[in-house]
């Protein structure tokens, strides 16, 4: 490899360390994104420059197909179906990185006496965890997209086949180190892709972000593998990077969501605490109309929205800053209480109400303005439920456990708008719902906050 | 030096990199940072590249070409979601906070 080569790889892996650096602060976030992006445009185009590449016009039209799908798919994507799209982005990475290592070890096998130990190792790594992370990441899609359920499913014995294809697939992986053949390769391809979805089914669908997360940071290992078979510094450090923030995101999600990550994957196994009650419940509630809770906001001094996945759902979110808008020129002071986990990943309510233009002075986290609730007329929760949830204080038993909720609670009044009864995305049942302070206002979230929208106004 | 410890001193120096730059990031950022990493590890793309232009087997070129699509996917989609995303961050400078000028309660 040429010195200019090397040098403009390393100047790829800087730009991939600045880019991340960027993503991590929200007036440098855009600027690093692009920087990793034109690093990686330029560490993919270098090769066909100094190397005399056989089928450059089929790798071209294929990176043309991927590019073109790539750019629909992030073009068309709803913001609401961000996390999903996350996913699939990251299975079929992890899939390239499993093809990619298979292929090596196919080109390894002619001569595998001068291969290194290490180096069959890394390729066995690379195909079983790119595998898992293919299929991990394909079921963690169908959960969210709703093409499949998004409880927990589990079912007898799954324990001892998550077992036994683990072992199995260490078992592939030493074959792989001392006899290196194509048909153990392929196997152990396939092992990963059973693992990748034994490893998702059991997890419930509030947990799934983490999950995504944790995949994310497993194709990164994969792709840093695979760096070292190719001999490529650039692989190796950008999949390290993305290794390693990955798990350290990773656990800073867990934590913001009181959970850990062995509870979030192994817990519906150990007895199905995850798996909650999941049915509408039939106790008395009480229930009011738009000009009802119409009358509460406008006379309010402090309101304080808790807004939620349901309110993305219903694409409400404009009406929402609307209604905002209306309470705060009648003199109301309205703010926006974030949960960290509010929407279906870590700061995706942010994006989402961003889009909506929303001040951003208006969206206060969690830690900021719990104290603010037991000076709060009214509390308005639009399609949230679980974040709002004092079970995670009281009930040591429930799922959501130890999770910081916020202190909706405290508040005098408190507004839910809901579509049904039906719990959570934990699946499980919101006390709060049937407190004498609360009011239930059903119905799509749009349509009610504009029925809202028009009481007010007419105040 | 061994060569191997070559690149495990770079793995191992990445490692901490990694966790350092992003130790300070605040959790509206989880989402985009996610995707901003996930569109990173797209540089698998390269790899696929690299394999694909030098096999002279039928069968590993398609599997090569079929690995080039999924990394390209990858690669232009996560840091073209990343983008669409972080766009609407920096919308909110402008001046659509309600004021308390109208006061007619």
């Amino acid at each position: 490899m040429p010195t200019w080569v090397q040098l403009v790889y390393l100047a790829c892996a800087v730009c991939f360390i600045l880019a991340l650096k960027g993503l991590s602060g929200p007036k440098t976030a855009r600027a690093g994104n692009l920087v990793g992006a034109a690093a990686a445009v330029v560490a993919v185009i270098v090769p066909f420059i100094y190397l005399d590449l056989d089928h450059v016009p089929l790798i071209v039209a294929a990176i043309a197909v991927g590019t073109v799908g790539g750019v629909i798919g992030a073009q068309r994507v709803q913001m609401t179906q961000m996390p999903q799209m996350v996913a699939l982005f990251n299975g079929v990475g992890g899939g390239a990185a499993a093809l990619v290592a298979l292929l090596e070890l196919d080109e390894m096998i002619p001569h595998a006496d001068d291969v290194s130990w290490f180096t069959l190792a890394a390729t066995a790594f690379t195909i079983l965890v790119g595998s898992i992370s293919f299929a991990g990441s394909i079921i963690t899609f169908a959960k969210l997209q709703e093409l499949m359920t998004s409880r927990p499913v589990v079912f007898p014995g799954l324990p001892i086949v998550f077992g036994g294809a683990g072992i199995a697939a260490i078992v592939l992986g030493v074959l792989t180190v001392t006899g290196p053949s194509m048909t153990v390769g392929i196997v152990l391809a396939l092992l990963g892709l059973l693992i990748g979805v034994l490893l998702v089914l059991p997890v419930g669908g509030a947990d799934v972000p983490i999950v995504i997360s944790l995949l994310n940071a497993f194709t990164g290992l994969t792709v840093a593998a695979g760096g070292y078979v190719l001999s490529n510094v650039v692989l190796l450090v950008a999949g390290t990077l993305v290794g390693s923030s990955g798990t350290f995101l990773t656990l800073l999600m867990a934590k913001a969501m009181g959970r850990s990550v062995t509870n979030i994957l192994f817990g519906a196994l150990k007895g199905g605490s995850t798996l909650g009650a999941g049915e509408a419940s039939d106790r008395p509630v009480r229930s009011a109309g738009p000009e009802d809770v119409a009358i509460l906001l406008g006379y309010a001094d402090r309101v304080i929205i808790v807004p939620g996945y349901g309110l993305a759902v219903a694409q409400a979110q404009h009406t929402l800053r609307e209604l905002v808008d209306v309470l705060g020129a009648r003199g109301t002071q309205v703010d926006y209480a974030i949960h960290p986990v509010a929407g279906r990943m870590p700061g995706h309510m942010n994006v989402l109400l961003a889009e909506a233009q929303v001040p951003y002075e208006q969206l206060i986290e969690m830690d900021e303005i719990n104290g603010d609730f037991k000076h709060t007329d009214v509390v308005l929760v639009v399609g949230a439920n679980d974040v709002v949830n004092p079970a995670a204080k009281t009930t040591p038993g429930a799922p959501i456990y130890g999770m910081p909720i916020l202190n909706a609670d405290e508040a005098k009044q408190i507004v839910f708008m809901k579509r049904s009864m039906r719990p959570g995305f934990a699946g499980i049942e919101n006390e709060l719902l049937f407190d004498p302070k609360t009011t239930l206002l059903f119905g799509d979230a749009k349509d009610s906050l504009g029925k809202l929208l028009n009481a007010v106004k007419a105040l | 030096m061994d060569e191997a410890v070559v690149w495990l001193t770079i793995f191992i120096l990445s490692v901490f990199v990694g966790i350092e730059v992003i130790s300070k990031v605040s959790s509206t950022l989880h989402t985009p940072l996610m995707s901003g990493a996930n569109a990173i590890h797209g540089i698998i793309l390269l790899g696929a590249v690299l394999v694909t232009g030098t096999t002279d087997s039928d069968v590993a070129l398609v599997v090569g070409l079929v690995a080039i699509v999924l990394a390209a996917v990858n690669m232009v989609g996560g840091f073209v979601v990343t983008d669409r995303m972080l766009q609407m961050f920096v919308r909110k400078k402008k001046p659509a906070a309600p004021t308390n000028e109208g006061g007619a309660a």
